[in-house]
């Protein structure tokens, strides 16, 4: 596999341009999984002030959309007039491992769809109400309110063979070099977690509190938001929100950290 | 929404140097507070009365993962009493655009002298708390706090 | 949309020594920022935020630009006797917010 240096030295000045050349050696094998047991959540490496903003619901910030979601669970809507809560009752029983098999394969869409998605199809459907917007106030309020509803419960991706053939896009996907950078989401986040990117740790990248609120932002955001600036970053043109290749990812992320604990909604830098 | 933020030439020009190559960036600073600034900021509140190092404690973590939110913690040695409280903190910085941070407003029925937030530091740098008593005498701690910024943003 | 946040403990002794923590949804923008057109963005913060027990300030602060987004307090106060806690936060554009809660002294 060569490396062309010659296109990315101009860039990105040559010391940084030995430093990919190292990280695509050394991962030339193409990305192994990361072992079972040595999967951890980004929440391990948080500083102590960060990891308790995401521990006391008083003092997280997420904790305001969640509310705003409870609201908008029990709020009529659409030309039927109906809210959640009248075809799902309460959402702490109706709603509980919800988040942690999501994305599902939806008959509808003849493809996996995201919880997001989910929502908006029963707004569609339902409620016939006019979808939310992708990362509208509403629309993270609601999915953070029932991803909550799976807090502590384990990632555990539906055993679908439908879903089969959208894993191993996503897969693929993430193998795959993007953008000017021209590396994979495999080579920072299979091959260098634990190492350091510009000052900051490179985590695994498990999903395991989306929607975050993510300080970067200052604001709660979704999978595909971080998703897409994880392509901006490489310099790669990003999927636009909806688009099958994000939720491709989605899908084999949450498989890749089936097992771990979600902590929905968690803090990240 | 804009994309840009203070500092947003330095990060476009750090990630084009992704794997840390700061040595090829070039510095453009946009303007922003000195040591100076802050020191004419510390004056405007203390004026001429001397200010002494001590019975401020000032928490901040000492290395910050995202300059947005970073968790500040003030508390001052004081009894809270009728005749002897803390009338005042005022917390500044020395890199960000504006050297003031917040002045927080005290009194006896405070019962104790401390409180927290979360504030935004551009750059690595120096935080100053100082703390005005009611018998008019002002005391200061500082902290030197280093900040990395998030890799992958959303845009330059 | 977003209520205030508030937390305070259900019931306190005379003359304990409480905390008290509050939240907020505001965007706190710094008026330093830019759109890609090279537009100044304007500020539009949060300035001033206080708590009043039972008609008394007990807590006040100026905010500057610096407060991140989604201001957080968390401070003390003695319980005298049990009421009302009120809180404001006032701001740019107009933007004022308050809250109350109750304290049961005993």
């Amino acid at each position: 596999m060569s490396l062309q240096t010659s296109r990315v030295a101009p860039i990105i000045g040559r010391a940084t341009a030995v430093a990919f050349m190292l990280v695509a050696i050394a991962s030339a094998a193409n990305g192994a999984d990361i072992p079972l047991d040595q999967r951890r959540s980004g929440y391990l490496d948080l500083g102590r002030d960060s990891k308790a903003m995401q521990d006391d619901d008083t003092i997280n910030p997420a904790t305001l959309w969640v509310q705003d979601g409870e609201a908008l669970w029990n709020q009529k809507a659409g030309a039927a007039n109906r809210a959640c809560a009248d075809c799902h009752q309460d959402a702490t029983v109706s709603m509980k491992g919800v988040a942690a098999r999501y994305p599902a394969f939806s008959a509808a869409r003849n493809g996996p769809v995201n919880l997001e998605q989910r929502i908006n199809l029963c707004r569609s459907e339902h409620q016939q109400a006019q979808p939310f917007a992708y990362e509208s106030r509403e629309l993270l309020a609601l999915t953070a309110y029932v991803g909550r509803q799976s807090r502590g419960m384990a990632i555990a991706p539906p055993d679908d063979d439908r879903l089969a053939p959208f894993v191993e896009a996503g897969r693929k996907l993430f193998n795959r070099r993007i953008g000017q950078i021209d590396m994979s989401c495999a080579q920072c986040h299979d091959d260098n977690w634990g190492k350091k990117l510009a000052g900051s740790l490179i985590p695994q990248a498990q999903p395991t509190g989306y929607p975050i609120y993510r300080l970067e932002w200052q604001s709660l955001g979704s999978l595909q938001r971080r998703l897409r600036n994880c392509m901006t970053g490489l310099r790669a043109e990003a999927y636009e929100y909806g688009a099958p290749e994000n939720v491709n990812l989605e899908l084999f992320l949450m498989w890749r950290a089936r097992g771990l604990q979600l902590e929905t909604p968690a803090v990240r830098p | 929404m804009g994309k840009a933020k203070p500092g947003a030439t330095r990060r476009a020009v750090m990630l084009g140097g992704l794997a840390g190559g700061l040595a090829a960036t070039i510095r453009l600073e946009p303007a922003h507070a000195t040591p100076e600034r802050m020191r004419a900021a510390i004056r405007t509140v203390v004026g001429e009365a001397s200010i002494r190092k001590g019975r401020v404690d000032l928490e901040v973590p000492p290395l910050v993962e995202n300059g947005n939110t970073v968790s500040l913690a003030v508390s001052v040695d004081s009894p809270m009493t009728a005749t002897d409280y803390v009338k005042a903190i005022h917390v500044f910085n020395e890199k960000n655009p504006q050297p003031n941070v917040i002045s927080v407003h005290l009194g006896p029925r405070a019962g104790r002298a401390k409180f927290s937030t979360r504030f935004r530091l551009a750059d690595s740098q120096i935080v100053t708390a100082i703390a005005e008593m009611s018998d008019g005498s002002f005391w200061s701690a500082s902290a030197d706090v280093i900040v990395t910024l998030a890799a992958c943003v959303e845009g330059i | 949309m977003a209520r205030p946040l508030i937390n305070v403990p259900a019931k306190v002794k005379r003359g304990q020594v409480f905390e008290i923590k509050t939240l907020i949804s505001h965007i706190m923008e710094t008026g330093f920022r830019f759109t890609t057109t090279g537009d100044k963005i304007p500020r539009d913060i949060v300035t001033t935020f206080s708590c009043s027990y039972n008609g008394e300030e007990i807590f006040r602060a100026d905010l500057y630009p610096a407060i991140s987004a989604n201001p957080f307090f968390d401070f003390f106060t003695v319980a005298t006797e049990s009421g009302t806690l009120d809180f404001k936060w006032t701001g740019d554009n107009g933007f004022a917010e308050s809250a109350t809660a109750k304290i049961v002294v005993e």
